[in-house]
């Protein structure tokens, strides 16, 4: 051997081997690829209202069909996937930040400030989400910004909890002490030797968080309460299609299709990197 | 275990007292307040009917003074008048309630009869074909969209075969028990998918775990049946955690079934909850999200002791 490999080194060369994270990674990269390029690739504008081609099923003019307006199901399939795909990773990137803060706030700080956080993490667990976030979201008449900070600020309480148990660990040891004798201060502690250990766990959750906040964001938007019609979303895309759904199949299949793709793209990439960044796992 | 238990029901009360806050705190910040109901539909009102309204049901009140007349009555039971339809929310959260335990109790039931033995047998045939689709079908169950699950059942099942109705609890003028049952197959379906998924998994790493454990070597070292070694030493074992997760994702089968409940017309709390979000009514919403963290905490707590009660090794004090 000639040289030690860096741990990051070590974990992409076994992500790279991973027999399904690969190839979800590959199938996640090429649909949030092409749906963020929605406006240069969909065959049609989002909401172009083609009345002499309404409730057509897919044909090779529209790949996925039409829907009651004559808008092409494809075209509005990538536009909703901006949507969902930018809430959900910004909405996983917002509740995983959050969560690192106040779990490593806790464990860092610990007694009273511990107690508090821990005690709030701990009402915030046992309120029903799915009722609190349907409120929330009514009230907000959903702009992308408010469904992040929404579904963000309701996905926290996993990533703190476990936060709090890896920094407890981590701050004893060594290299912590070393960093404060060195006269480091508490943030500076946190952010440049506590949190970049518990990076692994952070990074599986906000993968896994994606997948959760694409699924909350689909679900409110097919009660109506999402990002409003005429922007599609899958979600919403779906509530239009329930009324019709036994004549036009094709409304209901692609949007749902869609969505379980991504969650399940997103679960495997997350599966597999936990594999990854395990240290207890042989590096070979 | 008495100790232990007081002292957990002590930790329950600045939990509640939190919970209640957060509810409180999130119902007044509603755009429009109460009386954004009446004027909804764009009409002109005589600012002193709104003026009595207010006062009628208690909004022209600090807001303070307000939060304990709601604590209070809620901690005596009365969860207030529901401000659509002006009866008491107990009372339409009472009439809903059974709908919904059926729903979430059968849909309870089918997910541990499947994903039990489910596990089981990916267990012993671990990394043979049959254990890796498991483990594919259970990574699309937990993937899978409830709604879009439901919709995708109804179309093939109700819409193309016609063998089970769409949604509903019975068919209008043709009620029986085979009726309701037929009307609860597909519902009970989709709100248990994803438990099938996960407590399978789970049930599987966890009978693995156990399996590589010292006790489990020396039965059989000690020359038992293989069927006495697997069913006696490693499942009872393997069961411990599982069951604890089951517990706790009693409370979760709730948020499932306000999406399940809407996609198959099913009349029970989640959807009483959702027809409450588009009347605004504050009281009604409140006191159902007021329920579900009580149910939250409860299986909390009936995890936490069951785990004591099945393993010995777990000592409360």
């Amino acid at each position: 051997m000639s040289r030690a490999e860096s741990p990051g080194r070590i974990a992409w060369r076994r992500l790279r081997q991973h027999q399904t994270a690969l190839p979800a990674l590959v199938i996640f990269g090429l649909i949030a690829a092409v749906c963020l390029a929605a406006p240069l690739v969909a065959p049609y504008a989002m909401d172009v209202i083609d009345l002499a081609a309404v409730k057509q099923a897919p044909s090779r003019l529209h790949w996925m069909g039409t829907d009651d307006l004559g808008r092409d199901v494809f075209s509005r399939l990538l536009f909703g996937g901006r949507i969902s795909i930018v809430i959900g990773l910004l909405a996983a990137v917002a509740g995983t930040g959050l969560g690192a803060v106040v779990g490593a706030v806790a464990a860092f700080y610990g007694r009273a400030v511990d107690n508090v956080l821990m005690r709030i993490t701990d009402v915030a667990y046992a309120i029903p989400s799915l009722p609190l976030l349907i409120i929330l979201s009514a009230y907000s008449r959903a702009a992308i910004v408010s469904m992040v900070l929404i579904i963000g600020g309701l996905s926290w309480m996993a990533t703190a909890r476990v936060v709090r148990a890896e920094v407890l660990t981590i701050r004893e040891m060594p290299f912590v002490e070393a960093a404060r004798v060195l006269g480091a201060g508490s943030g500076l502690t946190i952010l440049r030797h506590v949190l970049p250990n518990a990076l692994g766990s952070l990074i599986v959750g906000a993968t896994l968080g994606v997948g959760n906040a694409i699924m909350i964001e689909s679900s409110l938007s097919f009660l109506g309460l999402g990002v409003q019609p005429p922007t599609a979303t899958w979600g919403n895309m779906l509530m239009d299609a329930q009324s019709t759904m036994a004549a036009k199949p094709w409304l209901t299949i692609f949007p749902g299709g869609a969505i379980l793709l991504v969650i399940l793209a997103v679960n495997f990439i997350g599966d597999g990197l936990r594999d990854a960044l395990d240290p207890e796992k042989d590096p070979a | 275990m008495g100790r232990y238990l007081r002292r957990r029901l002590i930790q329950l009360v600045p939990l509640l007292f939190g919970i209640s806050v957060v509810i409180f705190g999130v119902i007044q910040a509603a755009p429009g307040g109460p009386e954004g109901s009446l004027l909804a539909a764009g009409r002109f009102v005589d600012p002193s009917v709104i003026e009595s309204y207010r006062h009628r049901l208690g909004v022209d009140q600090p807001v303070w003074r307000q939060y304990l007349n709601w604590l209070g009555a809620s901690a005596r039971g009365d969860l207030g008048q529901s401000f659509s339809t002006s009866r008491p929310v107990t009372a339409m959260i009472g009439e809903r309630l059974p709908a919904t335990l059926e729903l979430m109790g059968v849909a309870f039931v089918f997910a541990a009869l499947v994903a039990l033995p489910f596990g089981l047998f990916s267990a012993l045939r671990r990394y043979t074909f049959a254990d890796v689709l498991g483990t594919g079908a259970s990574f699309l169950g937990v993937a899978m969209p409830v709604f879009w699950f439901g919709l995708l059942l109804q179309l093939i099942f109700s819409v193309r075969l016609g063998w089970l109705p769409v949604s509903g609890t019975g068919t209008v003028g043709a009620s029986s028990l085979g009726d309701h049952l037929r009307h609860l197959i597909l519902p009970g379906l989709v709100l248990s998918t994803r438990y099938i998924a996960g407590w399978s998994r789970y049930f599987r790493s966890s009978l693995i775990g156990v399996s590589h454990a010292g006790f489990v070597r020396t039965a059989r070292a000690k020359g038992l049946t293989e069927s006495r070694v697997v069913g006696v030493h490693t499942v009872r074992n393997a069961l411990v955690p599982v069951i604890s997760v089951m517990a706790l994702n009693v409370a979760d089968l709730f948020s499932g079934a306000v999406i399940t409940e809407t996609v198959f017309a099913w009349p029970g709390i989640g959807r009483l909850f959702v027809q409450g979000m588009f009347a605004r009514d504050y009281p009604l919403l409140m006191g159902i999200l007021l329920m579900g963290a009580a149910t939250v905490i409860l299986f909390n707590l009936v995890a936490d002791l069951l785990y004591g009660a099945l393993d010995p090794r777990i000592r409360y004090e």
